[in-house]
C-alpha cells in the first residue's frame, strides 16, 4: 500500500488536470484549484520538516565541531532571530515599519542582490570560454554574439554610421547592427529555441503520461 | 442683509448640487436633460441594430456575450463616441449600466451574470462631448431590448478541440509504442551522451576520494522537470552507493527533500548496501532562490566536490552554481528544462541534457520496455510536428492560411 497510495492519488490528480483542460463544467473547473491548494497546503506543512532538518543538522555540526562548524551557528543565530521577529511584531508579512520589515529591506535584500548581481562576473568568463573561436561553429557562435551585443546598445548604429561616414560609403539600414542582431533574434534564435521547446513539450507530455498511469515510479522509490 | 445672504447661499446651493448632479446623471444614464449645456442639434446618434445576445460558449458559466452592428453614425468624427451596455432582468422595469466599450466595437462579454437567470440587454449609442475633463453635454440612443437570455456551463470546450486531437495522437503515439516493446520487440534509443558520462563522472569522484554534489533544481515535486531530476539520481545514487563514494543532494524545496531521502535509500538497498545510507545526505537548505545558490556556491568552494549533478528547473542561478562549479574544476553534468538556462549549462558544463534528454534519462537509464516505448511515441510526435511544420510553411508560403489556424488556440 505503501507505493499504490500515492500511484493512485496521483493518477486521480492528474487525470483530472487533463479533464478540467477540457471540461469547463461543475465539477470539474473547480478542481483545478482546490488540487492546487491543497498542494499549497502540504507544501507549507512540509516546510517545517524542512526548516526542522536544517536546524538538526546544524545544530548536530556544531556539537559534533565538524569541518566548518562555524557557519552553522551563523545559520542557526540568523534563523532564531528572523523567527523571534517575525513572530513577535505586525500582524501581516512585512508589514511596514516592523523589524521584520527592516530585516528584510536592509538585509535580506541586499544580500539577494548581491548573490544576483555576481551573475554579470560570472556571464563574462562564462562568454570568454563560450565564444573563443577553435572551430567553426564556435566561430560562427562569436560572430553572432558580436553583432547581438552591439546591435542591443545604441552606440552599435551610431559607430558603424559614423565610421561609414567618414569614408563615405552609403549603409543601408538592413546592415546596421541593431538590424542584424534582431534578425539573428527572430530567426536564427527563434527557430533553435522552439525546436528545444517542442521537445521539451513533448518530453513533459510523455513524462506526465507515465507519471499518472504509474509506468514511471522512480520517483517513489522504485523503478 | 439677512435676506441678501439667504439668497447668496440658496444660489451657490442651487448652482454648486446642479453641477454635481448633471455630471452623475450623465455617466449613469443617457438622454439629452442631463447635459450641463445645452445640446447642439442634430447630434443624437442613430441606434445600433441587430442586436444579438448568447450564452458565452465554451465557459464555465456565468458569461453572456452581446453583438451589435454598430451605429451608421460610427465612424471617424462621427456621431458615436461609445457605446454603453445595459441589463436587466425584466424588459419593462430598470437597466443597470454594466460598462461601456469605445466606438468601432460591437462585442461586450457580460462576465457577471448568474446561471440560470433570464436576462434582457440593450446597447446605447452615446455621442457627448467633453472640455478639460468636464461634461458639457450627452445624448444617447438605446437600442431594441434583446433576450432574455440565461448563461450555463459547456460540458466541451471546443476551442480547445486541436489541443485535443494533438494530446489524444500524442498519447496513442506513446500507448502504442508501449504495447510494442511490451511484446519483445527492439527498440533503438541514439546515444545521449550526457548519460552516459554519469559512470565516468561517479568514478572519477570515487579516484579523487571526494564527494558527489547532486542539485535537483529550485522548483517543488509539482514540476515536471524536478520529477525527472530526481528520477536520475535514482541512478547516480545507486552507482554511487556501488562504488562507496558519498552523495550529498541540497535541497531547495522541503517536499522534494522528503522525496529524494526516500530515492536514495532505496538506491543504496538496490546496491546492497543500505547500512552506508546516511540521513543527513539529502538535506535541506532554504526555498529562497539566492539564499539557495549562495549555499551551493559555499559547499562547492569549501568541500570541492569531484563530480556535480544540476538536474532540473533552474533559472538565473543556473550559471552561479555552474561557473563556480567550473572554477574548482569539478566535472559537471547539467539537465534542464528551461530553454533560457540551456546556454548556460552548455558553457559552464562538461555535458548538457538538452530539452527532452532530461525527461528521456530515465527510459534511457533503466532500460525499462515500457518507458523506452514512450520514448518512441514520443519521438512519432515528433516527427507528426515536423511534417506539420513544413506543410504549415509551404501552404503559407503560397497564401493558404487554413491549417496554421488550426493550429491556434482560440481565447489564450
Amino acid at each position: 500500500m505503501r507505493r499504490e497510495i500515492p500511484l493512485i492519488i496521483t493518477a486521480v490528480v492528474g487525470f483530472v488536470y487533463v479533464i478540467q483542460y477540457f471540461i469547463p463544467h461543475y465539477p470539474f473547473n473547480n478542481l483545478n484549484g482546490w488540487f492546487s491548494d491543497w498542494f499549497s497546503i502540504i507544501g507549507a506543512c512540509a516546510i517545517w520538516l524542512g526548516a526542522l532538518n536544517l536546524m538538526r543538522i546544524s545544530f548536530d555540526k556544531v556539537y559534533k565541531k565538524r569541518r566548518d562548524w562555524g557557519y552553522s551557528i551563523i545559520i542557526i543565530l540568523s534563523f532564531a532571530l528572523i523567527v523571534v521577529i517575525g513572530f513577535g511584531g505586525g500582524r501581516d508579512f512585512r508589514d511596514l515599519g516592523t523589524n521584520f520589515d527592516w530585516l528584510y529591506r536592509f538585509i535580506y535584500t541586499p544580500l539577494s542582490a548581491t548573490m544576483f548581481a555576481l551573475l554579470a562576473f560570472f556571464v563574462a568568463s562564462a562568454s570568454y570560454r563560450a565564444f573563443r573561436a577553435r572551430n567553426l561553429e564556435a566561430s560562427l557562435l562569436l560572430v553572432a554574439a558580436f553583432f547581438v551585443m552591439i546591435g542591443r546598445v545604441p552606440v552599435g548604429d551610431a559607430l558603424v554610421t559614423k565610421v561609414a561616414g567618414l569614408i563615405s560609403l552609403p549603409i543601408p539600414d538592413a546592415v546596421l547592427p541593431s538590424k542584424i542582431a534582431t534578425w539573428i533574434m527572430n530567426y536564427i534564435n527563434a527557430a533553435g529555441q522552439r525546436a528545444i521547446m517542442i521537445g521539451i513539450a513533448l518530453g513533459i507530455v510523455s513524462t506526465s503520461l507515465r507519471v499518472i498511469l504509474g509506468i514511471e515510479r522512480a520517483h517513489l522509490g522504485g523503478e | 442683509m439677512n435676506l441678501k445672504i439667504v439668497f447668496v447661499g440658496f444660489f451657490i446651493f442651487l448652482f454648486s448640487h446642479g453641477l454635481t448632479l448633471a455630471q452623475e446623471s450623465s455617466d449613469s444614464a443617457f438622454t439629452a436633460n442631463d447635459t450641463i449645456s445645452v445640446v447642439p442639434p442634430d447630434v443624437t446618434p442613430v441606434i445600433v441594430k441587430n442586436v444579438e445576445v448568447r450564452d458565452n460558449p465554451n465557459d464555465e458559466g456565468g458569461a453572456i456575450r452581446i453583438h451589435w452592428s454598430l451605429s451608421i453614425d460610427d465612424y471617424k468624427g462621427g456621431k458615436v463616441v461609445r457605446y454603453v451596455i445595459l441589463r436587466g432582468t425584466d424588459p419593462r422595469g430598470k437597466f443597470e449600466n454594466l460598462g461601456d466599450v469605445s466606438s468601432g466595437t460591437g462585442q461586450f462579454i457580460d462576465n457577471a451574470t448568474e446561471d440560470k437567470v433570464e436576462y434582457y440587454y440593450k446597447v446605447a449609442a452615446v455621442n457627448e462631448k467633453k472640455e478639460d475633463g468636464r461634461l458639457l453635454w450627452s445624448v444617447s440612443a438605446d437600442s431594441d431590448i434583446v433576450g432574455p437570455v440565461k448563461s450555463s456551463a459547456q460540458w466541451f470546450n471546443f476551442e480547445r478541440i486541436n489541443v485535443f486531437v494533438g494530446t489524444l495522437f500524442v498519447c496513442l503515439a506513446i500507448f502504442i509504442y508501449i504495447q510494442m516493446a511490451k511484446s519483445g520487440r527492439n527498440l533503438y534509443v541514439r546515444k545521449i551522451a550526457g548519460l552516459e558520462s554519469v559512470d565516468e563522472a561517479v568514478g572519477r569522484a570515487t579516484e579523487m576520494g571526494r564527494k558527489i554534489l547532486y542539485v535537483p533544481g529550485i522548483n517543488d515535486m509539482d514540476n515536471v522537470q524536478t520529477i525527472a531530476g530526481i528520477t536520475i539520481l535514482g541512478r547516480v545514487a545507486q552507482i554511487a552507493a556501488e562504488y562507496e563514494t558519498w552523495i550529498e543532494v541540497p535541497t531547495c524545496r522541503s517536499l522534494v527533500m522528503v522525496t529524494a531521502k526516500e530515492i536514495v535509500k532505496e538506491a543504496y538497498s538496490k546496491a546492497g548496501r543500505p547500512d552506508a545510507y546516511n540521513e543527513d545526505q539529502v538535506h535541506y537548505l532554504t526555498d529562497d532562490q539566492f539564499g539557495y545558490a549562495a549555499a551551493i556556491d559555499g559547499m562547492i568552494v569549501r568541500e570541492r566536490p569531484a563530480a556535480i549533478f544540476y538536474m532540473g528547473a533552474f533559472f538565473a542561478e543556473s550559471l552561479i552554481m555552474a561557473e563556480t562549479g567550473n572554477s574548482i574544476g569539478a566535472i559537471q553534468i547539467a539537465g534542464t528544462g528551461q530553454p533560457s538556462q540551456l546556454p548556460f549549462f552548455v558553457a559552464s558544463c562538461d555535458y548538457t541534457l538538452i530539452g527532452e534528454e532530461l525527461f528521456a534519462a530515465s527510459a534511457y537509464l533503466s532500460r525499462e520496455p515500457r518507458l523506452l516505448g514512450s520514448l518512441k511515441g514520443q519521438d512519432l510526435a515528433k516527427a507528426a510536428i515536423l511534417v506539420s511544420i513544413i506543410v504549415g510553411v509551404v501552404l503559407e508560403t503560397f497564401g493558404l492560411f487554413q491549417f496554421s489556424g488550426f493550429f491556434r488556440v482560440i481565447g489564450e
